[in-house]
């Protein structure tokens, strides 16, 4: 997994320097401190010169008052006196005289440059150079928990990646002038910075500048699907495989959890503007936090009993652990926003009330309401939606019953149905609560599966199985009205429909029956009737889902605006919050007048 | 945080009613409308039918049954207590209009609930005749509320200790036989009479609301926990419900449907006496 023998050289690497005439080292150590030591000539001057041995620092003492931009006429070896200076190359930035050393990096002897001017900070490896030697660094891979051990805990999957590895994939970066990687993400992170940042050891920093655009990097760094966004775009990736962006993403902010470093912006101007938003999910979250920062005050009001919307109910304890997500929420709550839980709004107060009280209302209400298959027997005991199974795992812990009240049904042979990240989750979920089989249903085959990747391959290697281009048709129960068992039929694909997959078609007479004794339904949500309910004049699609000016998030009524699964149907977590920074800036030029 | 203000114990300490302060709850909760209640961090959400509203104090009466271990820790609460979280108002109200006369029949806990939307049914003018039973004397709640609601009533008990001996649905069917000017019905008890008196209503063509009590998670649609079949249609009790038109329940289902955690609540209570 790690290549070692690789000529790379990171920023701050401990240079050894040898003469090329007497292969005397140049390197000493005075006073505790690393310095390189050499005789030079300067203004016809003998004179004695203290550099420092780290790349890319440039700290340099002299015997005289060295001023920047003048030329050294020589740099000459305290041991055998002989010249440094090389007629080989010349400085790629100045022009100027450049003298030779030799150096060790990874047990292997290479040629370095310095320039004489003063000042200059060229050091002979080209671009190219640093281009060549960074692709021949592989991805480096995330530690994961081993999946035999894993399927009987729910203990976080992936540990994250070490400072080594994380030192080794930021120095993969190539750090392009017009970084492809920014365009491909929702809330545009300054990517090739932080990762630079990262490449100086300056983890809090890059953390700092993640969160000037995402507020919940934690978060993102584990559940985005980075490989059809900034990764996807990545220049390395097109020979090779791209950087690790997510996994360095979550190194940072980890690390800048787990070392106490967070530190809460101090907020300048306080507008007497008041803000509501509906939802405490990710898209929420972004907009309440943007617009607290801009100095608004922003309440939220959450529905459930704890903040956090999907990031708490749907999305696994061992893809996303909760603990991270209560960091996040007691951070927004240090800014100063509000946050109101068991508010049902629709019910305890109307969209129209909440304006009376608000200058403005955003509503992050996701898509809350599962779709079932309406097939016979989707009723019997045992069919679950996956919001309800994964609801009762991950927002009442029921993996802990009886410690906790909520009770969780355990099967012998689980089947999920779907073939989304839901349904993954829902799968891996089944074997950590001790079934002994579970499969994946879904009526497409393997490419047209909405799964991340990765999610699939966990989900593999944990040992679920997979039949595609297959879809049940009823449900058939025990005289106690139980599930026991499914007829499913056999899909082909046919042409491809409006979301550009293809379709799938039923295979006449290739019904076939399957034991299960759990089936859990994961095809997808449709809008929440809440607040339709009480908000009659809130214009909606034909699916629907409230529609938005895509350039302002605002709805058909004035100061409301809306974003996330509610207006595009079930997506991501990046694309709410993208939608929340959208309608977060809109509402502060709305507010601020300009 | 929610403060119980008053406790009272019935029908033999196995229905317990609270009092609890929620004024904004009270101040938008309507008959038929429900609430969620967690009673620790460890908690069930607890779906309750509220049984009454007292505007002034800004409190919500619960009246509920003691079956599990989630509602024996709830009697173990005293007034001064407090419950964790208090969600709601949920569920859609019940359709209160001046019909003319309507028969109210409760049974067991559901009387509590029944309160409730009587008490809307009166306030807007129409003639209501009670029926509220029990399976013992001792067992029936609310009889001076109910009697001071309704024009006429009549209370049953299984064993006869009181009232009429039977069920609730045999004084219905000869009010049914006698008299034609009934507009609705409203039953609310166990599934098991609602499922008797929507049939026997069907036989005359009266229109009849029940208010159902599935099992529920989040009670606010997103889990389809608490589906039910109506005329081959589901609905999710939670947005679309409580109360239902009784024609075409699949009242088996529900019983069943209900009866899912059966071992867990055994088991949760062991757990709880270790």
């Amino acid at each position: 997994m790690l290549d070692y023998d690789v000529k790379y050289l990171r920023y701050k690497t401990f240079l050894n320097t040898y003469c090329p005439h007497c292969n005397n080292s140049f390197n000493v150590k005075k006073d505790n401190k690393e310095l390189l030591v050499f005789k030079a000539k300067f203004k016809k001057q003998d004179i004695d010169i203290l550099m420092s041995p780290y790349l890319d620092v440039f700290e340099i003492e002299a015997s005289v008052f060295l001023e920047e931009g003048y030329e050294l006429s020589d740099l000459i070896c305290p041991h055998c006196h002989k010249s440094l200076v090389t007629n080989e190359r010349k400085c790629e930035e100045c022009n100027t005289k450049v003298a030779k050393l030799i150096i060790t990096a990874y047990s292997k002897l290479l040629p370095f440059y310095i320039c004489l001017k003063h000042g200059c900070e060229w050091h002979g490896l080209t671009k190219a150079d640093e281009r060549r030697i960074k692709l021949k660094i592989p991805r480096q891979e995330m530690p994961e928990q081993d999946q035999k051990l894993r399927i009987h805990n729910f203990i976080e999957v992936p540990y994250g990646l070490t400072t080594e590895l994380a030192l080794l994939e930021a120095g993969r970066c190539l750090q392009c002038k017009n970084p492809k990687c920014v365009e491909g993400c929702p809330v545009n992170i300054d990517i090739p910075e932080f990762i630079k940042l990262i490449c100086e050891e300056k983890f809090d920093e890059a953390a700092k500048k993640i969160k000037e655009r995402n507020v919940l990097p934690a978060v993102c760094g584990r559940v985005c699907p980075q490989e059809d966004q900034c990764e996807k775009l990545c220049v390395l990736g097109i020979r090779d495989k791209p950087v690790a962006i997510g996994n360095l993403e979550r190194f940072v902010v980890d690390y800048e959890r787990k070392m106490d470093l967070v530190k809460i912006p101090i907020i300048k101007s306080k507008t007497n503007k008041r803000i509501a938003v509906v939802g405490s999910g990710p898209g929420g979250i972004t907009v309440a936090a943007d617009l607290t920062l801009l100095g608004y005050s922003v309440t939220i009001f959450e529905a459930l009993h704890q903040p956090g919307g999907v990031l708490v109910y749907g999305i696994p304890e061992f893809r996303l652990p909760k603990s991270i997500v209560n960091f996040e929420i007691d951070y927004l709550k240090r800014l100063g926003c509000k946050i109101e839980l068991n508010q049902v709004i629709g019910n305890i107060h109307t969209i129209d009330e909440l304006l009376k009280n608000f200058d403005a209302v955003y509503i992050g209400v996701g898509a809350g309401l599962p779709w079932f298959m309406n097939i016979p027997g989707e009723n019997l005991c045992n069919v679950f939606s996956a919001n309800e199974y994964l609801t009762r795992i991950n927002l009442m812990k029921a993996y802990k019953f009886p410690e906790y009240d909520t009770p969780i049904p355990v099967g012998d042979k689980v089947a999920v149905v779907g073939g989304g990240n839901v349904a993954m989750d829902c799968a891996r979920n089944a074997l950590r609560t001790g079934a002994k089989e579970v499969t994946i249903v879904y009526r497409r085959s393997r490419i047209e599966m909405p799964a991340r990747n990765e999610e699939i391959h966990h989900a593999e290697e944990e040992g679920v199985k997979f039949k595609l281009l297959t879809n049940p048709v009823v449900y058939i129960g025990n005289d106690q009205n139980w599930i026991k068992g499914m007829e499913c039929v056999r899909m082909k694909l046919g042409e491809p429909d409006d979301s550009g997959r293809r379709r799938p078609v039923i295979i006449k007479d290739s019904n076939f029956y399957q034991e299960c004794d759990i089936v859990i339904v994961a095809i997808g949500n449709g809008p929440n009737p809440i607040i339709f309910d009480s908000t009659p004049d809130l214009k909606r699609n034909k699916w629907g889902y409230i529609e938005v000016n895509p350039e302002t998030m605002e709805t058909s009524k004035e100061f409301v605006y809306a974003g996330g699964d509610i207006v595009t149907g079930s997506a991501t977590v990046i694309l709410a919050m993208g939608a929340g920074r959208t309608a977060a800036n809109a509402i502060h030029e709305k507010l601020s007048g300009y | 945080m929610f403060e119980i203000i008053l406790k009272q114990e019935m029908a033999k300490s196995t229905i317990v009613r609270f009092d609890i302060k929620a004024p904004k709850i009270a101040a938008k909760i309507k008959p038929g409308q429900f609430v969620i209640i967690r009673v620790n961090e460890t908690g069930e959400r607890i779906p309750l039918t509220v049984a009454d509203v007292d505007s002034f104090s800004g409190s919500i009466t619960i009246i509920f049954q003691v079956v599990g271990k989630s509602t024996a820790l709830m009697r173990s609460l005293n007034a001064g207590d407090f419950f964790k979280d208090v969600v709601g108002p949920l569920g859609k109200a019940a359709h209160i209009e001046k019909l003319g006369t309507v028969i109210v029949v409760g049974g067991g806990t559901g009387i509590a609930i029944l309160h409730h939307i009587t008490k809307a049914m009166k306030q807007v003018g129409n003639y209501i005749i009670g029926i509220i039973g029990a399976r013992e004397k001792g067992m029936l709640i609310l009889e001076e509320e109910m009697k001071s609601l309704c024009d006429e009533m009549i209370i049953t008990t299984d064993d006869g200790s009181y009232g009429q001996q039977g069920f609730v649905t045999q004084p219905l069917e000869k009010y049914l036989n006698e008299r034609h000017d009934i507009k609705e019905v409203y039953a609310i008890g166990p599934i098991i009479m609602m499922k008797n008196v929507s049939n026997l209503t069907k036989k005359f063509g009266i229109k009849t609301m029940v208010s159902l009590n599935p099992i529920m998670v989040d009670g606010t649609g997103m889990c389809g926990c608490c589906r039910v079949t109506i005329g081959n249609k589901t609905k999710f009790c939670c947005v679309d419900g409580p109360d239902f038109e009784a024609i075409d329940i699949d009242f088996d289902e529900l019983e069943k449907r209900n009866s899912m955690y059966i071992k867990e609540e055994k088991d949760a209570l062991l757990f709880s006496i270790k």
